[in-house]
């Protein structure tokens, strides 16, 4: 096991380096010259020199990677073109809010999916499996933003039920970061994003259970379970579901990054401010140092979740590691 | 004289297999219940994208005025509009209408070109191994490490918002999932007793790779096809929801982004639920398509 997750921790920084090298490239080659979008064209070239050694940006390219380098082990994404604070300080609140509205969302997606996946498997009836399928699909192939603005119409506009986006009531005040997010007012905003997503993504979780349910069915364990007269539910969830989900594990990786990708046009339809959509300003507004920096977190995040994952994987199906 | 025979001859007999070869994959599909229904909602629909101008009440960028001059905002559905009309006085039903166009032809291209580009990775990757292998992989791997969403943003930002852009954006991040699965399949197939024979036989690798090992892969790579297209539809239209799509021609994501930005959802709800019951319908048909290889193909996949 020691060896497994030193095998994965040496990837995990290699991969790192490949993101900061790949953004690096990436960003040296955004069009708009950075200095323009500071500065005004009556401005002296004198003052642009000054914004240029301010920003750094007067120096040779290797000397500013390595810099970059060194700012982005000590935590410095620099400075924002907008706000002209550091991006970290923009980022770090909007990167909590993203985290709990993706937190949510992906719980509601994990229990609502494994377990309708696996009630629809155990069930005697073919036709409400297609049935189930097609609903599942249906969603998967509503794009989240319609999806979201569909829910925003029936239930924030016509019904009055929840609110028409933000994380909270204008004119809200939270004593503290715990009132922040576990207030009454909190929860109505988190609503209708989370079960948007949910709907979005539940066909992963709820396929791949139901496929590996259907298998497990035909094993001899559950034969032996219904002989010993245990109840529906228990070999359901005990017999049934416990050894359904190692496959869920695996696909979890590749939702993480599918989720956080999705969460830019959720948080964009819901006005929720966080990550994705002050990504989506930052690209219009030319603001690189702040895409860099969120590009960047939400890198690190997608990589380091997947070697979480990988470890989980290989605590509950250790034969991995001997691969 | 005889030259020319031959030829018409071997003309002929390609046309025979390919329409053979085209009318065994629609007796596939046919045969899966959700399959037959994806089948037919999407021959409506390209149909519907062939003869948008015969269809479409008038051109996707006309605007409706009143008697006195005055633009027609916002009208509810109604005859004369079966959709209603926009902020700006344009017929919804005739926006809908030409997006067909834009949205499957970019949905399509991309979709097909990403399973191009994933397929050769995989093949390359799986038939060679060792330090090929290597590198390609790892490549691979950076790419399902890069969020699929942010970065098409940030590159359709530095290279133009333009419909070749956004195409060959999206190809350039999903050929990912491709390349993986068929890399698996390639494995479990080279060692095979058919393509031994084949080696001893002197067949080169490339004859080996695309005339032995290919014809193996094609239900996966159909599926593939039907699911890429999937996938870059709804980047396709996600893109232009935030606004990163081109603006000089009318696609339903950019329908959609155009009524979310003019804020009136509370009011012009017949503005964007056409075009996004569309998308829906279009990726539902082509999922349902993807779900009739699935059972010939089975590679028991993980990836809706």
């Amino acid at each position: 096991m020691g060896a497994y997750i030193t095998r994965r921790l040496i990837q995990l920084v290699l991969m790192l380096f490949a993101l900061i090298v790949l953004l690096f490239i990436i960003f040296r080659l955004l069009p708009g010259n950075p200095a323009s979008m500071v500065l005004g064209p009556a401005m002296t070239p004198e003052s642009i020199a000054a914004q240029k050694r301010l920003f750094g940006l007067d120096k040779p390219l290797t000397l500013q990677f390595m810099l970059y380098c060194k700012n982005l082990l000590t935590g410095h994404l620099g400075l924002s073109f907008q706000y002209r604070t550091e991006v970290m300080a923009v980022l770090a609140p909007k990167l909590l809010n993203t985290i709990v509205l993706m937190g949510a969302a992906f719980f509601l997606t994990l229990v609502v999916g494994v377990i309708g996946g696996a009630y629809v498997a155990w069930g005697k009836r073919v036709r409400s499996g297609d049935l189930a399928i097609s609903v599942v699909l249906f969603f998967r192939s509503s794009p989240i933003f319609f999806t979201g603005m569909v829910l925003l119409t029936i239930f924030a506009y016509n019904l009055g039920i929840f609110p028409v986006g933000r994380i909270h009531t204008p004119g809200f005040r939270a004593a503290n970061l715990f009132q922040f997010y576990f207030s009454w007012d909190f929860l109505k905003h988190l609503i209708l994003p989370a079960v948007t997503m949910m709907l979005y993504y539940l066909g992963n979780p709820f396929l791949v259970t139901r496929s590996s349910m259907l298998e497990i069915k035909g094993e001899e364990f559950i034969d032996i379970a219904k002989a010993k007269g245990i109840s529906y539910w228990q070999l359901l969830f005990k017999h049934g579901l416990r050894n359904s989900l190692l496959p869920v594990v695996t696909m979890l990786s590749i939702m993480l990054a599918y989720t956080l990708g999705g969460q830019v046009v959720l948080e964009t339809v819901f006005s929720w401010p966080g990550m994705g959509r002050e990504l989506v300003f930052a690209v219009k507004n030319h603001d690189y140092p702040l895409v860099q920096g969120a590009f960047f977190l939400i890198g690190c995040f997608v990589i380091t979740g997947n070697f979480l994952i990988d470890l989980l994987y290989a605590y509950l199906d250790p034969r991995v590691v001997y691969k | 004289m005889a030259g020319i025979n031959s030829k018409t001859k071997l003309l002929f007999k390609l046309l025979k297999t390919s329409l053979s070869f085209g009318i065994e994959q629609i007796a596939l599909i046919w045969s899966d219940r959700l399959g037959r229904i994806g089948l037919i909602i999407l021959t409506i629909m390209i149909f519907v994208g062939i003869f948008a101008p015969v269809i479409a009440p008038s051109g996707p960028h006309e605007i409706y005025r009143y008697p006195d001059g005055t633009l027609k905002r916002m009208e509810p559905p109604s005859w004369a509009h079966p959709f209603g009309t926009t902020i700006f006085g344009k017929d919804v039903l005739s926006q809908t209408i030409w997006g067909t166009r834009v949205t499957l032809k970019i949905g399509a291209i991309a979709g097909i070109i990403c399973v191009f580009i994933g397929t050769n990775i995989g093949l390359i990757s799986g038939y060679y191994g060792g330090l090929i292998d290597d590198i390609l992989m790892r490549i691979t791997d950076v790419a399902y490490a890069l969020p699929f969403l942010p970065t098409a943003i940030v590159l359709v930002a530095i290279l133009g918002t333009n419909q070749w852009v956004v195409i060959l954006v999206i190809a350039a991040l999903l050929w990912r999932t491709s390349a993986r699965t068929i890399r698996s399949n390639v494995l479990s197939l080279r060692n095979r007793p058919f393509v031994e024979a084949a080696r001893n036989a002197g067949a080169s690798d490339l004859r080996i790779m695309y005339k032995e090992i290919i014809p193996n892969l094609l239900p996966l790579i159909f599926l593939f096809t039907a699911f890429s297209v999937c996938w870059a539809t709804i980047a396709e239209v996600s893109l232009s929801f935030l606004g990163f799509g081109d603006p000089s021609v009318v696609s339903w994501g950019r329908i959609i982004f155009l009524a979310f930005a003019g804020q009136v959802m509370r009011i012009a709800w017949w503005w964007f639920v056409p075009p996004g019951f569309a998308i829906t319908l279009f990726v539902t048909s082509c999922f349902y398509i993807g779900h009739a290889y699935e059972k010939v193909a089975n590679p028991r996949l993980e990836t809706y």
